[in-house]
């Protein structure tokens, strides 16, 4: 016993021995791997606030897949896009439209004029032309260039010809005047256009610098010309990204910050809030679990309509049960959408939705929900039955076939499948089929429409009721349930073209209606978010409509400390 | 021994065609189309982007351009980042990957060999109790929950110190790597102490000790020279697919810290069916994990004779 022991202890000073050396080992390897790591990021600890460099730290949910303006398409790209470019025409702090590169512009019934600053300057030094945007718009268009966001263009006289390549660049109705009057033709007459320029895929691109990075532009920091506020210094990819203050810009309500650092690229949630927590990023979104942490912390939550709404789109095609109005009223009047936000997916920024049309969208005056107000919507479980009896004698049915309710593969949309498959079961006795799949391949089905139903989502492009209004237009793409209507292609092309503003209004107020008692989808929710904001960073806006965070007039308020 | 080498290194060439080929086709049997994207383009803008990608081609046509760019080391133009290669995705972020990846294995390694030979110095004893409930800890809570838990703990940390002691996400210097290693490391950890521990106890019941013991050669000695050296063996065998399964596994560690690493791009590219990226990183781990396949199988003929004798 006594010898085991003996045996055991000095084995174990001759183990400790070993690990001292180990130990030594693993940290002069930690030292020389520091040393590579060195070269893959940029080590950022200044904390959420600099005051002294009047810098903030921010994060991104993701790498910027595409910075050249013509061709990005998603979120993260805008966010950074919404920084360094400026259209002809941007959007102030309150949503409304404010001169941008272009001082004052004219819109006619045939085409549009803009005059651009003098002073509107590229990161460079040179001065923005008329040229750069005909440059940037014949870009987008050129079916070499393979933009997904050329539609948006579509409204400029021979677009969609260019596009297709049925005619040459040249035919593009668009051109420079002189240097700083851009002169555009329109297809049709196209009353918001002024909405549209402020969007991504209008900003302009400085053909000589464009030539001279060999089709790498946007790539890199070196690889980008910009005209905004702020201009991408440097960019490691997939880890960090600093924006400094653009010396050249011309408007000093912009771009208050010297110096915005993207020190994490990350979309977990839950990494957010611990970095928000620790005092390294100034804003955060918070998710329903996150709120009563939050609320401990005593921080202000602030809530805000990220302007997607979410719908049950039908299938309209002949063969699908869902062609049926009675069969799509008696699924409509059994559900309550209240009860699916409140008590199911119980996200406290999210909002019941009742109307194609969001209730942030703009009417005449002031909101137009409050303008074209709908009647208000409450479960009817015996009208319900009453139009599912008429929809079963109409289709001659002794039992209705399982419908396909195709859905995301992400966790609430399936809390969501799950409960209106319930819900039909017990109000109607209809048996869903739950048909989740990953994005693209929902994508995919909805194209091919193999769905009976579907739980799809829009968001604006534009602030203008159209970006919600023409979505059902027989000829729109996005239409994928096919829901074909002379009435409402009528209302469409009112609202693309009428000049008068209030009977463009009442078409949208028509089309509204039309979407109700035609049932073409049931709307569930309009997505919110959460979020918390550093107290000592002001101006801060999130936006329905644009770049969904957006720092430009943001700035340090130092009596907070 | 060069014969030996050259064998397997044709062998994992074979390898390496076939998993590029069975990707190819796989891939391309995922329901859902790479190019759609939410706003539904024209038919001239699908057009325009399937004859930019070349998927206008048929597929076996695809597959034979694919083979030649492979051969040349080419891997393409990403689909969703658009104007970087997948070369470049590659190089830029395997280092990250591989720096995390050596500093986890290095801990799991010298952890593993460590706690498994003092549990098994203190068989059935306190100290063998504590690790070996660590151990088990360690092999079943899963890596996401460990990071969560590691990060909030960070938080904690630095809050009570009132500092940035140990930064709580990023990348750049040692203080950000030592947490997320760490992390990354402790599954595998576990598995080698486990290892260690039983190959240790092997050892002490076998001849060569015994007849060590009776010649009167000292207890540390034995310890040292014969226990040790003998028990490490089959932890070296599995270290090399270890490493291999580390530097490829990091995802969720990469998600939680903010690494930009190559794991995050592999994931992400399955669900945005980014074909080029898909195939990129599957075949370049898959080639990377035939080659550590292969070095451990070489080392293994220099550390123990035995191998090298039976070719």
């Amino acid at each position: 016993m006594n010898r085991n022991g003996s045996n055991g202890g000095s084995a174990a000073r001759s183990l400790a021995l070993y690990a001292a050396y180990v130990l030594l080992a693993v940290a002069i390897l930690i030292y020389i791997l520091a040393f590579f790591a060195g070269n893959t990021g940029i080590a950022i600890n200044g904390g959420a606030i600099n005051e002294e460099r009047n810098s903030i730290t921010i994060a991104l949910s993701e790498e910027p897949p595409q910075l050249d303006s013509t061709r990005s398409t998603d979120a993260v790209s805008f966010v950074v896009l919404a920084h360094t470019m400026e259209g002809l025409i941007a959007y102030d702090q309150n949503d409304q439209l404010t001169p941008g590169a272009a001082e004052r512009w004219e819109i006619r019934d045939d085409g549009a004029t803009f005059w651009i600053r003098e002073e509107a300057t590229w990161s460079d030094g040179q001065p923005v032309t008329a040229h750069d945007f005909e440059f940037a718009w014949k870009r987008v268009l050129d079916p070499d260039t393979a933009a997904q966001y050329a539609f948006i263009l579509y409204p400029i006289k021979n677009a969609e010809a260019v596009n297709q390549g049925d005619l040459p660049k040249e035919m593009l109705g668009v051109r420079a005047v002189t240097d700083l009057v851009l002169e555009v033709d329109f297809e049709r007459p196209t009353p918001y256009f002024d909405k549209l320029v402020a969007f991504n895929t209008y900003f302009p691109l400085r053909e000589d610098f464009f030539e001279s990075t060999n089709g790498r532009y946007g790539a890199d920091a070196a690889m980008l010309l910009s005209n905004g506020p702020y201009i991408l210094t440097e960019w490691v990819h997939g880890a960090s990204m600093v924006w400094e203050k653009n010396p050249y810009y011309w408007n000093s309500e912009k771009g208050l910050l010297d110096e915005i650092v993207t020190a994490y690229i990350t979309n977990d949630a839950n990494a957010n809030l611990n970095l928000f927590k620790d005092g390294q990023i100034v804003q955060t979104g918070l998710t329903a679990p996150m709120l009563p942490t939050a609320m401990e912390q005593r921080w202000q939550i602030d809530r805000f309509m990220d302007g997607t709404l979410f719908f049950l789109e039908f299938n309209h095609r002949e063969d699908r049960v869902t062609d049926n109005l009675n069969f799509r009223k008696a699924l409509y009047f059994a559900q309550d959408p209240s009860e699916l936000v409140y008590k199911v997916l119980k996200e406290a920024s999210y909002l019941p939705a009742e109307s194609l049309f969001p209730i942030w969208i703009q009417g005449l005056q002031g909101a137009f929900r409050k303008e074209y107000p709908l009647p208000k919507h409450s479960l009817d479980l015996e009208k319900a039955r009453e139009y599912l009896d008429l929809a079963r004698q109409e289709l001659g049915l002794e039992d209705f076939p399982p419908i396909i309710l195709l859905t995301g593969d992400s966790s609430l949309s399936l809390l969501a499948a799950e409960y209106y498959q319930e819900l039909y079961k017990k109000n109607l006795g209809l048996e869903l089929r739950i048909d989740a799949q990953i994005f693209k391949q929902r994508l995919a089905k909805m194209t091919s429409g193999d769905f009976d139903i579907v739980m799809a989502g829009w968001g604006p492009d534009y602030f203008d009721a159209l970006t919600f209004g023409d979505l059902f237009a027989s000829w729109n793409l996005n239409n994928r349930g096919r829901y074909q209507s002379e009435e409402m292609d009528n209302l469409v092309r009112t609202a693309q073209s009428e000049l008068d503003p209030q009977k463009r209004m009442d078409a949208f107020g028509s089309i509204q209606e039309l979407i109700n008692s035609d049932v073409v989808i049931i709307p569930m929710y309009e997505r919110g978010v959460s979020f918390v904001v550093d107290p000592r960073l002001k101006g801060f806006k999130r936006r329905s409509v644009g770049p969904q965070v957006d720092y430009n007039y943001a700035y340090i308020d130092s009596s907070q400390n | 021994m060069f014969l030996f080498g050259f064998k397997r290194l044709l062998q994992g060439v074979v390898t390496v065609w076939f998993i590029a080929t069975a990707t190819f086709f796989a891939m391309h049997n995922v329901p859902g189309d790479p190019l759609l994207n939410e706003r539904a383009g024209s038919e001239a803008i699908k057009a325009n982007l399937e004859s930019k990608y070349g998927l206008d081609q048929p597929l076996s046509t695809q597959y034979f351009i694919y083979l030649r760019n492979l051969s040349r080391g080419d891997f393409g133009i990403s689909f969703t980042q658009e104007n970087r290669e997948v070369n470049d995705i590659i190089r830029e972020h395997f280092p990250v990957s591989a720096i995390l990846g050596i500093l986890a294995i290095v801990f799991a390694a010298t952890g593993g060999v460590l706690f498994g030979a003092l549990t098994a110095l203190y068989r059935n004893r306190l100290p063998d109790y504590i690790i070996m409930i660590l151990v088990i800890l360690g092999i079943s809570v899963p890596s996401f929950v460990i990071a969560a838990m590691s990060q909030l703990m960070l938080v904690g940390i630095n809050n009570m110190a009132g500092s940035t002691i140990l930064p709580v996400a990023g990348w750049g210097t040692i203080l950000h790597m030592l947490v997320p290693a760490l992390v990354l490391g402790l599954g595998t950890m576990a598995y080698l102490t486990r290892l260690m521990r039983s190959s240790m106890l092997e050892i002490i019941g076998s001849d060569y000790i015994r007849t060590a013991k009776s010649k009167g050669v000292p207890p540390p000695r034995i310890f040292a020279k014969h226990q040790l050296r003998n028990a490490i063996l089959p932890v070296v065998t599995v270290l090399g697919p270890s490493i291999a399964a580390i530097t490829t596994g990091g995802f969720v560690v990469e998600l939680v810290f903010a690494i930009p690493g190559l794991g995050r791009y592999f994931v992400q590219a399955v669900q945005q069916l980014d074909y080029t990226v898909i195939m990129g990183t599957t075949v370049f781990y898959g080639a990377f994990l035939v080659f550590m396949v292969i070095l451990v199988d070489i080392l293994y003929g220099f550390i123990d004779p035995r191998v090298r004798l039976e070719k």
